[in-house]
């Protein structure tokens, strides 16, 4: 829509363009320069063109096999924790009452987890699970189930994806309710006139008007889950072996532990350009679904 | 299809044991009868939705008993209670087409496919639905998607009665008068009580062969639209219907007269039986107030203005301090802007604290 | 001051809002914008406002070229159909948020909020806040908020229709006498041709984007250019019938014959299309320049006051209001006439062509 133009705007946004060609696109320029070089030290550099990207995909590589490993890791962990945490807070928010002093109570408990910082859940994680003192690990090895996620990787794998839907399905389960709320009472009085059974009322009514909704969420999630670095590192390491090294505890084994600067910036050019793309997907779908609701409603 | 029977119903939103003046909807009794078109008419707040909402089960009442065909249903949910009903905005199921809209309340109750299939056709062909009955019910207008809701309300042909509740508010003018002609059409078509709530005189007189005229939570008269017309019960349903609305003066009566401050009107009945010490108005609707030439023997008025409706015209008029309306037919009298006033006796009613009152011929 | 659109075009997405819009709104005046949901009402005022930028063509305010002007630079209230309130303000700080944002001084916001307060019958209302108004009395704030900015141009996109029935016949009888007392410049959008014909001024007919006819509201009613500018002016809907003419004889829809007297009597031979509003047909046998016609009824609405009777003719399908109480049934006849001084004739592109002389 045209609005009129009022140039005096720029000079507002100027201390944030600043602000971010320091922050972002200038490390962001340092790493495109160390993803064309190599180094052996010394602050020596040489010439290394898109080598370290060929080798990278290339999964009969070193690097290229490990890259790859664990990116279908990182993508079985958003798929997994995908499908638990979005049923499950649809399932939460459905549940929530919809009145009186019990809807903030709800919403203080489901608020707790999501403002506990990363490396505090993954902390408390390791030591709930811990065999020896952890009371989960604990309990669950008195009951004579063998778990230990230091040296299980389906242990491991559990944990952290246990650890996640914890941490997380509140941030699903409050942007549900945010959309449950929105739909009129006249919807529901309909249905309950039209005879509509609590299913039907859930795919007739709250499903569709969930989508948008729904669709954040995943959004959110995934971006999320795809960049999670802190909880493993603290949990697991990444082990037991590679079981649990996600792409960026990789990158970061390759760019702190063994000092290939090259590597590490190929890497997460690549590692970048997977999450702007999974991005660009999300907002082309969420804006469809935008325009199309617009043109539902809309009027001139 | 059922005749409904209101006893004794009321609502209270702060407690029963609040004061009855304070009472949402005041304790009444009504029959409704089967196949009746009836509309609850009134201004906001006056508890007409209220009462529509304890119909169909989504308020409770705070006391008294809702009988369908003799049955009481009070304490029945809204499904069991067998009814449709249609709000205000259109209620559209996003992921169906207009046809899998229709045949939702058929099929939830398990109706078989065939007889679905025929009955959505039908409604949909009463409803010029036909060339969308494919399409996805989100991608249409306002007011096709206000149709569906209709058709929705109208495809059960075994309810007990379908509530409207403005369901006009959303559509433009034009497509008003074919909706409503559409809806009283289909009335006649399918035999089914219909109830039907509004604060528009217009819809509610159109649509229903008996209009109850609610104000301040009490049902202030109820009977078909000439009569509210011809004898208003309350000096309310004077003002709420017509337009513009009956006028209202103080008076003092006595034999065939009604004395104003400015003149005397004749009266076709006398009024022997006035209670005393009430508030005596007379009411006469402006269309039964003729604006003549001044004459010696006419009550005389000045004009403040003419309002042109285009097939008819009303004088706005002021004697002393009193408002009132007026027709006007011929040329207006040329001399300035004062004006005699030639009523009809036979239409002018008396008031006795807001209340009609009987004469004697 | 005046407003001017210079030949204004619109486009949202390659979709034509607005088409081709001139007109020009002088100081005091009163204009209706009158057209049914989305011909192109909204947009228009939001063109005027300054809200959004037109594709093409310029706005002009005092001839002076103000297209891309911020709306924030120009005098410009605007009321909406949603009652728009601050809910935490009383009324009274609602009415002078504008002068406060002006920063007048206080005896001027004293006095000119009691002013606009005493003309919209605010008065006992001020130190309420919004929600325990009633949605007349939060309309009518909105209205004097409005009022009180002294903006030039005041703009009111159907502002009474989500009110009741009643309020809205009460403000709309206060509402002209309201314009009169400020002086600006106000456009007021509505569907209902009623409500033009009570407001008077000046109407803008608009239909899918275009101004079809602008001029004094009841030459518009009575003299509309086009076939279309009679269908939005008319409520209930414009009853049409097609005719042809050949010497001393009309022949309406094919089959009824009668004198080409009247109206027709100086028309050249040929097609026409003849229309005309509900309340121009009589119950009556035809005689003299009164053309009979004998039509089916379709369905009865009595009102007390009126009968609306839809008929069938054949092919046509008209509505006639009718005085009194007349209850025919579906499928009775009933003999309707038509006065051939007192009706519209249209070429078939629609152009008129003979109206009624008296205006």
């Amino acid at each position: 829509m045209d609005k009129t133009v009022n140039q005096k705007a720029w000079l507002l946004v100027a201390p944030v363009f600043l602000i971010v060609a320091f922050s972002a696109v200038l490390p962001l320029m340092t790493v495109v320069n160390y993803s064309v070089q190599d180094t052996f030290g010394n602050n020596q550099f040489f010439w290394n063109g898109i080598g370290w990207f060929k080798e990278l995909l290339d999964p009969s590589t070193d690097l290229g096999s490990r890259f790859f490993a664990s990116l279908w890791r990182n993508l079985f962990f958003s798929a997994v924790i995908l499908a638990i945490e979005i049923p499950l807070g649809i399932v939460v928010a459905l549940s929530m009452p919809r009145e009186g002093w019990r809807v903030a109570a709800c919403l203080v408990i489901l608020a707790l987890p999501l403002l506990i910082p990363w490396n505090v859940v993954g902390t408390i994680w390791q030591v709930f699970g811990r065999p020896d003192i952890g009371l989960l690990g604990y309990t669950l090895n008195h009951l004579g189930v063998n778990y230990n996620y230091v040296s299980n990787e389906i242990d491991a794998w559990a944990t952290i994806i246990v650890m996640d839907v914890w941490h997380w399905t509140s941030l699903v389960a409050l942007l549900c309710y945010a959309g449950l709320k929105s739909i009129p009472d006249a919807y529901y009085q309909a249905a309950q006139i039209d005879g509509a059974s609590r299913w039907a009322v859930f795919t007739a009514i709250q499903l569709p008007k969930m989508k948008r909704v729904l669709l954040i969420a995943g959004l959110l999630r995934f971006m999320d889950s795809f960049m999670i670095y802190t909880e493993p590192f603290v949990v697991t390491g990444g082990g037991p072996g590679n079981s649990t090294t996600f792409i960026s505890i990789e990158l970061v084994k390759i760019a702190l532990g063994q000092f290939d600067l090259g590597k590490a910036a190929a890497l997460s050019l690549v590692y970048n350009l997977i999450i702007l793309i999974t991005c660009w997907i999300f907002y082309t779908v969420m804006t469809n679904a935008g325009a199309d609701h617009k043109a539902r409603t809309g009027e001139a | 299809m059922a005749r409904i029977d209101l006893v004794d119903l009321a609502k209270s939103y702060s407690g029963e044991a609040a004061d009855v003046d304070s009472y949402a909807l005041k304790p009444l009794s009504m029959t409704w009868r089967q196949g009746g078109a009836y509309a609850l008419l009134g201004p906001s707040g006056c508890g007409k939705t209220t009462l529509l909402n304890m119909i169909s089960g989504i308020v409770a009442p705070s006391r008294g008993k809702i009988l369908f065909d003799g049955v009481d249903i009070t304490a029945r949910s809204t499904q069991a209670r067998n009814i449709a009903q249609v709000f205000q905005f259109p209620v559209i199921y996003d992921t169906m087409t207009v046809a899998e809209n229709l045949a939702f309340p058929l099929k939830n109750r398990g109706v078989p496919r065939p007889q679905i299939d025929a009955r959505v056709a039908e409604i949909g062909r009463l409803l010029d639905l036909t060339p969308h009955l494919d399409r996805k019910a989100t991608r249409l207008t306002a007011d096709a998607k206000q149709k569906i809701s209709l058709g929705r309300g109208l495809v059960r042909s075994d309810v007990s009665a379908v509530l409207f509740d403005e369901p006009l508010t959303v559509i433009d003018p034009h497509l008003k008068w074919e909706l409503r002609s559409k809806l009283k059409a289909l009335h006649k078509a399918l035999d089914l009580t219909m109830i039907y709530v509004t604060h528009d005189q217009t819809e509610a007189l159109t649509f229903a062969d008996t209009v109850v005229v609610m104000h301040d939570g009490r049902v202030v008269q109820s009977g078909t639209p000439e009569e509210l017309f011809n004898r208003p019960a309350h000096t309310f349903v004077g003002y709420f219907i017509g337009s513009p609305g009956m006028n209202v003066l103080p008076a003092a009566v006595s034999g065939r007269e009604a004395r104003l401050d400015g003149g005397v009107i004749t009266l076709d009945r006398s009024y022997p039986a006035l209670p005393a010490g009430a508030t005596i108005e007379i009411g006469v609707r402006p269309e039964f107030v003729e604006v003549a030439a001044p004459r010696p023997d006419l009550l005389t008025a000045r004009i403040e203005r003419i309002d042109d409706l285009g097939r008819a015209r009303f004088a706005r008029l002021r004697i002393g301090e009193l408002r009132l309306a007026a027709r006007v037919s011929g040329a207006l009298p040329a001399d300035g802007d004062s004006v005699g006033l030639v009523f009809d006796p036979a239409h002018v009613h008396v008031y006795a604290d807001s209340r009609l009152v009987e004469g004697v011929a | 001051m005046s407003v001017t659109l210079d030949n204004v075009s619109h486009e949202v997405g390659g979709i034509s809002h607005i088409r081709n819009v001139s007109m020009t709104l002088e100081r005091g005046s009163l204009s209706v914008l009158l057209g049914p949901t989305l011909a192109g009402k909204t947009t228009l005022m939001r063109l005027l406002a300054g809200l959004d930028k037109p594709t093409r063509g310029c706005v002009l305010v005092d001839g002076i070229d103000v297209t891309g002007r911020d709306v924030r630079q120009r005098s410009v209230a605007m009321v909406y159909q949603q009652f728009i309130n601050y809910p935490s303000l009383t009324v009274y700080e609602n009415i002078a948020s504008p002068l406060r944002v002006q920063g007048r001084p206080r005896e001027e916001i004293e006095t000119r909020v009691r002013e606009a307060s005493r003309l919209l019958k605010l008065d006992p209302y001020l130190q309420r806040t919004p929600l325990q108004l009633s949605g007349g009395q939060q309309q009518r704030t909105a209205i004097a908020r409005a009022l009180v900015k002294g903006a030039d141009l005041v703009l009111l996109d159907e502002p009474l229709a989500n009110l009741d029935y009643k309020l809205r016949e009460e403000l709309r009888a206060e509402l002209p006498r309201i314009f009169e007392a400020s002086g600006a410049i106000f456009v007021y959008a509505t569907t209902e041709p009623s409500e033009a014909l009570l407001l008077g001024g000046n109407t803008i007919c608009m239909w899918e984007g275009e101004a079809l006819q602008i001029g004094p509201t009841p030459k518009v009613y009575r003299r509309p250019d086009t076939l279309r500018v009679a269908q939005v002016f008319s409520d209930p809907p414009l009853n049409t019938v097609p005719i042809e003419k050949s010497g001393t004889e009309v022949v309406y829809g094919g089959r009824v014959r009668a004198q080409a007297d009247g109206l027709f009597a100086a028309l050249p031979d040929g097609a026409y299309l003849v229309g005309f509003r509900a309340h121009q047909l009589e119950l009556a046998s035809g005689s003299g320049t009164r053309h009979g016609f004998a039509a089916t009824v379709v369905l009865t609405e009595i009102t007390g006051s009126e009968s609306f009777v839809h008929l069938k003719l054949d092919d046509s399908y008209w509505v006639a209001v009718l005085p009194g109480v007349h209850e025919f049934e579906p499928g009775d006849h009933a003999e309707v006439t038509l006065d051939s001084h007192d009706l519209f004739v249209f070429e078939p592109g629609g152009r008129l062509v003979a109206a009624p002389s008296a205006m």
